[in-house]
């Protein structure tokens, strides 16, 4: 199954970083993704997220602030649902 | 040791005279390179290892609700305790707004927060001594209390862009972290390489201005008119400081080669608080939620404040 992937933030780089490295992440794991890029403040802020870049996998956020660590995306891909 | 090492690049290795305008400023800049870079990653390091940082989002948290005078000492304390990406400046503001956080308190946690923070602290504390970071911090916390304070008297609701007050935000998210040693270790890695490589440019432009100043700026014309703490090099040194940015570790090699020279303290320390906490890209960011009558002030109450201060030091000293 397909995992749902967002990353929340205005477009500054270290949400282009993490964007990037959640794609490569999922690309070794072999793990199929849907990836969205959110931009929308509104929306950002529904998530109750106010530090970019965020992640949220399968509606559920996992990290906000900074770029996160490779091993932490892994682990959120290889999370049972 | 870091000295030495300025010492032994500028006049062993390029053969520069200690004499000269350019052996000086090779040293200073070989030696403050050196030094700040090697405390900033020891210093990020362990302060990701303790997680003594505090997210925007709990800050929301403890501030809202508070009685006004409560909320606006939380609001500068954390601040200093907050680190703080002008890219952020956006969503924390509206998250302040959406809290029904007061406004004015919302502007004393945006002056005080790139201002201070726990990095920038140590690092004066090692470079320019405690005495020095007291007056900083001191000043710093009390323009962010009074600046915001100020800005409530000017009512800015009325500036504040129409979707802002829309926006409804969804319940504060916490994602778990991973508090095992590991697991400290990987985010403070992440935490050195994600600030150094956000604000090395700033720190190595603050430290090559810092070496111009140490090499080329000739002793007797400091002493002649910034030693004294002429009344006019204060807002001259703020309205240099008010449109350049470097982060508040950047500051600090400006400072130190003109403490060196002797430059009096209030001018310094209104020039450090000028180029640390106001800048053209945040005000560029924030005029997404504000318009640029609320900016202008803002601008000017902080400039206005900072001159006092310099003035104040200045007399003092």
């Amino acid at each position: 199954m397909t995992r749902e992937v967002k990353v929340l933030g205005s477009g500054c780089r270290n949400c282009r970083n993490t964007a990037a490295l959640i794609e490569e992440v999922a690309a070794e794991q072999g793990v199929a993704i849907d990836l969205q890029k959110v931009e929308e403040t509104a929306e950002i802020m529904r998530y109750g997220v106010m530090s970019t870049p965020g992640v949220v996998v399968d509606g559920e956020v996992v990290h906000a602030g900074g770029v996160p660590d490779r091993k932490e995306v892994a682990q959120w891909l290889d999370a049972p649902r | 040791m870091f000295a030495a090492l300025g010492d032994w690049t500028a006049y062993a290795l390029l053969g520069l005279s200690p004499e000269g305008s350019l052996g000086p400023a090779v040293q200073f800049f070989v030696m403050d390179t050196a030094k700040i870079f090697a405390m900033l990653v020891a210093v990020i390091y362990v302060m990701g290892l303790l997680r003594a940082m505090i997210s925007p989002e709990r800050v929301r948290e403890y501030v809202r609700g508070k009685p006004k005078g409560v909320a606006r000492s939380l609001a500068v304390g954390l601040g200093a305790v907050t680190p703080f990406c002008s890219c952020s400046s956006v969503p924390l503001f509206i998250g302040f707004v959406e809290a029904g956080i007061p406004l004015g308190v919302t502007f004393s946690f945006l002056i005080a927060s790139p201002m201070i923070n726990e990095v920038a602290v140590v690092l004066l504390v090692g470079i320019l001594g405690w005495k020095l970071t007291a007056l900083y911090v001191a000043s710093g916390l009390a323009v962010a209390y009074a600046g915001g304070i100020a800005m409530e008297r000017l009512r800015p609701e009325r500036w504040v862009a129409d979707y802002v007050w829309q926006i409804q935000m969804g319940e504060t998210a916490h994602p778990a972290v991973d508090n095992s040693l590991p697991g400290r270790h990987r985010f403070a890695v992440g935490e050195v390489r994600e600030i150094v490589g956000r604000i090395w440019k700033w720190v190595l432009l603050g430290i090559g201005v810092g070496a111009l100043f140490h090499g080329y700026v000739p002793q007797a014309w400091v002493s002649a008119y910034l030693a004294g703490g002429e009344w006019w090099s204060v807002p001259a040194a703020v309205l240099i400081g008010v449109p350049l940015y470097a982060n508040a570790t950047g500051v600090i090699p400006v400072a130190e080669a003109m403490l060196a020279k002797e430059v009096a303290i209030g001018t310094v320390l209104a020039l450090m608080m000028a180029i640390a906490a106001l800048s053209l890209p945040e005000m560029l960011i924030l005029r997404k939620v504000l318009h640029w009558k609320a900016l202008a002030y803002y601008a000017a109450i902080l400039a206005g404040a900072f001159v006092l201060v310099g003035w104040g030091f200045n007399l003092l000293a």
